[in-house]
């Protein structure tokens, strides 16, 4: 009798095992998708949140990150020894050239110089700079930010522009106490208010996650050509006007595609851009009232 | 014969390899390797930790535990939250329900079959982030990330083989 009735709560607790398993699947499944409603809807938090974890995280990616940045340096240096001979040689018809560059924008700053004290043209706000470390990347495919060791107590702030090199790389989304997040201007996500060199045309670079962004909002007859050097506007505020974003590699019908300066897939160190009091770029100043 | 107070910390110090690995694994994703267009298709070493632990230890693999790791992936990462934890937990599920025909069979067999849960994860993630962004994403580097995942899937399962058999033989 004993064995039969064990066998039975056997029969009947393995379906009921079962029915359990299946029932936390589902509710998983629903929590998950709740997640992504309340992400949605509550981004603050989850920012906040977010930067929590990503702080508690930051000392560990910190650590793991160090020996691959150093045998991407040592890798780097041996091909470098490589091509000694051959960078030496370019470096040095650049240098000759960027001589020629330094004189002319000595000869170009006393010059503004002048002009702007005949114009009492109000000084920029002072530009402070954060450098930070890169610490990890999404290692996702729909997503382009980077963490960087920065926070609150180094004075990095939401919306400040970071810059790599040769030119800008993206906006601080979330700030941690001792790290925060960039999101890359490829991102689909990322809007930057630019303005185009030589035509003066104002516009919006936008990402859709692949390596170039897009100019949104360009009126249709609007004389871009390719080559033409893209720099932020500085509308909104948020960013100090004048920063290098990249250049326009392609004018068609479907629209006009920018290659950031910065190589964004190889950034190691950054520079976040502490930029004063936002708007006195474009307020309009007591003394034109 | 009962088991005294640090035999069973051990035990449980044990039971915890399988979440500890896939953390790591999460984690080792992220890091920064400065080659060009590398970010975009790292490999989902996660998914890999998650379907072995799922065939040898469903015991220690369970879906809340699947989950937790997708939430903390999301954190980390910084896309939406829940579709890291949606990805995993489906994955967890469909290797749960097919882990005999996995378990019987060879090592090719194994590989193919994370193909298979690759190449639903590569869809899923896609639709959601599509439908999460409103916008028709391009599926290739999700598709490229695929490839590199199921590429390295051997390295990584032999490591995970090694920490089996360190942490939780006997």
């Amino acid at each position: 009798m004993k064995p039969r009735s064990s066998g039975s709560v056997i029969r009947l607790a393995a379906p009921l095992r079962a029915l359990a398993q299946r029932f936390s699947f589902l509710l998983l499944v629903l929590a998950s998708i709740a997640l992504m409603m309340v992400g949605k809807i509550e981004s603050v938090s989850v920012d906040s949140a977010r930067a929590r974890v990503t702080d508690a995280f930051a000392p560990i990616l910190d650590a793991i990150s160090r020996p691959a940045a150093t045998a991407a340096r040592v890798v780097e240096s041996a091909v470098e020894l490589e091509n000694a001979f051959d960078e030496n040689q370019r470096l040095k018809a650049e240098n000759a050239r960027l001589l020629q560059w330094r004189q002319a924008a000595l000869r170009l700053e006393a010059e503004n110089n002048s002009l702007r004290s005949l114009l009492r043209v109000r000084p920029e706000p002072a530009v402070n700079y954060i450098a930070a470390r890169v610490i990890a990347t999404p290692g996702s495919s729909f997503v382009r930010t980077l963490v960087v060791t920065a926070g609150r107590r180094d004075g990095v702030r939401k919306g400040q522009a970071a810059l790599a090199g040769a030119g800008l790389v993206g906006r601080v989304i979330e700030v941690g106490e001792w790290s925060s997040r960039v999101l890359l201007l490829t991102d689909i996500n990322a809007r930057i208010p630019v303005i185009l060199s030589n035509t003066r045309q104002r516009s919006i670079l936008a990402g859709d996650n692949s390596d170039q962004a897009k100019l949104l909002y360009l009126p249709p007859d609007s004389p871009i050509q390719v080559g033409e050097r893209v720099v932020t506007s500085g509308d909104g505020g948020l960013f100090p006007p004048g920063l290098p974003v990249g250049v326009v590699t392609a004018v068609s019908e479907r629209g006009v595609r920018v290659l950031p300066s910065a190589d964004l897939s190889r950034v190691e160190h950054l520079r976040l851009v502490d930029f004063g009091l936002p708007g006195t770029d474009l307020d309009s100043s007591p003394e034109w009232k | 014969m009962t088991a005294t107070f640090w035999q069973k910390v051990d035990k449980t110090g044990r039971n915890l390899a399988p979440f500890a690995v896939t953390v790591m694994m999460v984690l080792v994703g992220m890091i920064p390797v400065p080659v060009p267009g590398y970010p975009s298709v790292a490999p989902n070493l996660t998914l890999v930790s998650v379907y072995y632990w799922t065939i040898h230890r469903p015991d220690l693999m369970r879906p809340g535990v699947a989950f937790l790791i997708g939430l903390l992936q999301d954190f980390l990462v910084g896309g939406p939250l829940g579709v890291n934890a949606l990805l995993l937990v489906v994955a967890q599920w469909a290797v749960l329900n097919q882990r005999r025909v996995f378990l019987a069979s060879t090592f090719a067999l194994l590989w193919f079959g994370f193909t298979l849960v690759m190449a639903g994860a590569v869809l899923l993630q896609w639709l959601a982030f599509s439908v999460l962004d409103a916008a028709a994403l391009s599926i290739l580097p999700a598709l490229f990330q695929g490839l590199l995942t199921v590429a390295v899937f051997p390295a990584v399962g032999w490591l995970l083989i090694r920490v089996h058999r360190a942490f939780l033989n006997g």
